[in-house]
């Protein structure tokens, strides 16, 4: 038996802390993984959890990132629980192994610290990783600090692991601004996460041998169609009741509350920022301000990447007149994807508040509240105007002149 | 639990396999069926397989149907190493913490994959697995090309051999490079059993198969395997075309223990010419044009140097 480990109320945790002592108190069967900055210390963290005895499940040290999912799906098949974390060109090279870890319905839980993608390298955060993984068929979760990557690790085992849903789970966190920046951490003790988390429950384990199945089957014109559809449909209709149904348990249980979309000051803005991550924090600093000169600002944290809140986030921006989609992936060659998302969401509306698009902190770099405020004149503007004032996309806080495209004159 | 199946006879051997059905999708005569038999025929255990992207994989799992009555799972082309060592890990994980469903069952773990995937895309999966040390048995069906996909080379595909992507021509004889010596290589792993088999010559092959799977630790054997549609002979001579392969010494068997104990197990009574292996062939029929004359004679060369190379490792014992 794994000793527990005593914890206090609050710990001073960085989110890769959050993310590993999440993962121990899962007790989890078995992790693979492979390190990458800026998620490596969430391996460190789990292997020195094991060397002091306080892990009993296996921890395998593989040689590559693409080994790390391989072998979470080989030990999630053969039926426990599993989990694993990476960034950046890591996640790049486990794309292949991710839709192949959805297609077989597998729960696996994968931390993702995000990162830039190279060309030219960079180790700071950035969404670029995580929009690679948006097609794969994974549930998508999204901390905004420390203590959601704690609580939403564990509430992600709870969803993914659940029958009626078989599919594995990301918890994204920003690479530094939250995976190296500690914060006082409200915990729980080992036996009320394990509780919440519960027991692994096997489905069509390999290692069950009065049951042999068969795994990653070939299926061409004939089949292949259905089963995707089938995991479409599961994704579209099942998961957000599902996780719904989890975030409620977690507030009875912390009074914690997470949405699938997170309002700050919406019920009666006039105009919003939709971000991810640590930018939604910033957002809310600068909305503050606004709020004490009489600006009726909001913000739009997208808790849930995928499934896509579409009708959750249509039924908070109904007031709104003007709304920014905040992207920080370099969209090489069209809108941003947060913004073409929001867009899908704004044609089926029939009061739909007028849309632009920021591209920020690319490889790091900081989005300030001066930033954001400087965001929601330009807003206000769209407001007045009822149309875009400014290029449809701008480039915020890059060198050299002025960056923006897609001019409305 | 080690429980060997003890066969007396061929036939019977041949008809007892209960859990890979023939009912699949190979080609007639193909010996990739023939060395999964034979494999899975070497032991009564539990087992819990994987398979490479390949013409194994895809012709035994075509949804709905599956030719696999064990546990099997297949990833993607370069994983099957890892798939199974994931499965090991987890019953390692579920034996501590007593949760495994029939706990008096222990299971041997078994992954198969052709020579592109393993000697090629996949061998950074495999020197993993085995550096990691899981207690598993890895099988490479080795037809030295990528069949599934139309005859590609691989680095497996031996000088002179016409592929797809190596052809014979005018001005080629076609494969350039010499065969990748993967049995010194995962010999070198400090692998405790790596050994070389062909289902032609069952006996030894299940002997061998049987040591892979009841040694502890990760174990390898390469199988030669003859390919009816890339090697161009007739469905019905796949056993004597694998025969002609172990008797010209084109494929030595041999194992190698602990990396370094090597010892033949069959010595051919009467070793035929390279020549009449090759010409057995029709991905080697250019070679009997004048004009590639010494691409046949070093190909003799070759063969000789790596048996008497074999035989003085077996007596140097290092
Ligand atoms: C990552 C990746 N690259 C390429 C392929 C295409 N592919 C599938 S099977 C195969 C060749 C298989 O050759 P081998 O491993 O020798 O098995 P065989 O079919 O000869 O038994 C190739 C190239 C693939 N499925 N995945
Ligand atoms: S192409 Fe060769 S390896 Fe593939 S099924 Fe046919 S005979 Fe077997
Ligand atoms: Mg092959």
């Amino acid at each position: 038996m794994a000793e527990k480990m005593e914890l206090r109320d609050v710990e001073v945790w960085d989110g890769n802390m959050a993310a590993a002592q999440a993962l121990r108190q899962a007790q989890i069967d078995v992790v693979a993984a492979y390190p990458i900055t800026p998620s490596t210390p969430i391996v460190e963290n789990y292997a020195n959890f094991l060397a002091n005895g306080y892990i009993d499940g296996e921890f395998v040290m593989v040689e590559s990132e693409h080994a790390a999912m391989s072998g979470c799906i080989g030990a999630s098949a053969a039926g426990g629980r599993v989990s694993t974390a990476t960034s950046s060109q890591g996640f790049a090279l486990m794309v292949e192994t991710l839709y192949q870890a959805s297609g077989m319905r597998l729960p696996i839980v994968l931390n993702v610290v995000n990162r830039a993608l190279a060309s030219p390298l960079n180790v700071n955060g950035d969404h670029s990783d995580m929009y690679l993984g948006r097609d794969s068929g994974w549930i998508q979760i999204c901390a905004f600090n420390a203590q959601d990557a704690y609580d939403l690790a564990l509430c992600a085992f709870r969803i993914g692991e659940d029958h009626g849903i078989r599919l594995p789970v990301m918890v994204h966190q920003d690479g530094f601004m939250t995976s190296h920046t500690a914060m006082g951490v409200r915990t729980l003790t080992d036996d009320v996460a394990y509780n919440f988390v519960g027991e692994f429950k096997p489905f069509n384990a390999m290692l069950d041998f009065e049951k042999p199945v068969s795994y990653g089957v070939q299926t061409e014109e004939d089949w292949h169609f259905e089963h995707k559809a089938r995991q479409h449909n599961d994704l579209m209709t099942k998961v957000h009741p599902k996780i719904k149904e989890v975030f409620a348990d977690f507030k009875k249980l912390t009074g914690r509350t997470f949405n699938l979309v997170e309002g700050y000051h919406m019920e009666d803005a006039e105009v919003a920022v939709v971000a991810i991550g640590t930018a939604v924090k910033t957002a809310q600093v600068a909305v503050e301000k606004l709020r004490a000169e009489g600006v009726k600002a909001g913000v739009v944290g997208i808790r849930v990447l995928r499934p896509f809140p579409f009708n959750e986030i249509k039924a908070m921006i109904k007031n709104l007149k003007a709304v920014a989609a905040m992207d920080r992936s370099s969209p090489n060659g069209t809108v941003g994807a947060l913004y073409n998302e929001l867009a899908g969401v704004i044609v089926q509306m029939d009061k739909a508040p007028v849309m632009n698009n920021y591209v920020y902190g690319l490889g790091g770099r900081d989005i300030t509240i001066a930033h954001f405020m400087a965001i929601f004149e330009d807003l206000k503007a769209n407001a007045k105007a009822g149309k875009v004032q400014q290029p449809l996309q701008q480039f915020i806080n890059v060198r050299g002149p002025k960056l923006s495209f897609l001019s409305q004159e | 639990m080690v429980e060997n199946k003890k066969t007396k006879n061929l036939k019977e051997f041949s008809t007892s396999a209960d859990r890979f059905e023939g009912a699949n999708l190979l080609c007639p005569g193909c010996a990739h069926s023939i060395i999964v038999r034979e494999v899975l025929n070497a032991t009564n255990d539990d087992l819990i397989l994987s398979a490479a992207t390949g013409c194994l994989e895809v012709c035994t799992a075509v949804y709905p149907y599956t030719s696999w009555d064990a546990s099997w799972i297949h990833i993607g082309f370069e994983n099957a190493a890892t798939a199974v060592a994931g499965a090991e890990a987890m019953y390692k994980a579920l034996k501590r913490k007593n949760r495994l469903l029939q706990p008096e069952r222990v299971p041997k773990f078994v992954a198969f994959g052709g020579d592109g995937a393993s000697y090629d895309i996949g061998f950074q999966w495999i020197s993993g697995a085995f550096e990691r040390g899981h207690d598993m048995m890895y099988v490479v069906l080795d037809n030295e090309v990528y069949a599934n996909t139309g005859g590609q080379r691989s680095s497996s595909t031996p000088i002179g051999a016409s592929a797809t992507t190596s052809p014979a021509g005018r001005v080629s004889y076609g494969e350039k490079k010499e065969k990748k010596d993967m049995m010194a290589i995962m010999a070198a792993h400090g692998s405790p059993y790596v050994a070389q088999v062909s289902p032609s010559k069952w006996k030894d092959m299940v002997k061998k198969i049987q040591r892979g799977l009841n040694t502890e630790g990760p174990t390898f054997i390469n199988a030669v395997s003859a390919c009816t549609t890339e090697w161009k002979f007739a469905p019905e001579d796949t056993i004597a075309i694998a025969d002609l392969a172990v008797d010209s010494l084109v494929f030595p068997l041999y194992e190698i223990i602990d990396g370094h104990e090597l010892n033949i197990t069959y010595r051919p009574k009467n070793v035929i010419p390279v020549k009449e292996y090759l010409a057995a062939q029709g991905r080697f029929k250019h070679l009997f044009k004048p004009e590639f004359k010494h691409i046949l004679d070093e190909w003799q060369v070759r063969v000789d140097k790596k048996w008497e190379q074999l035989q003085r490792r077996e007596e140097a014992r290092i």
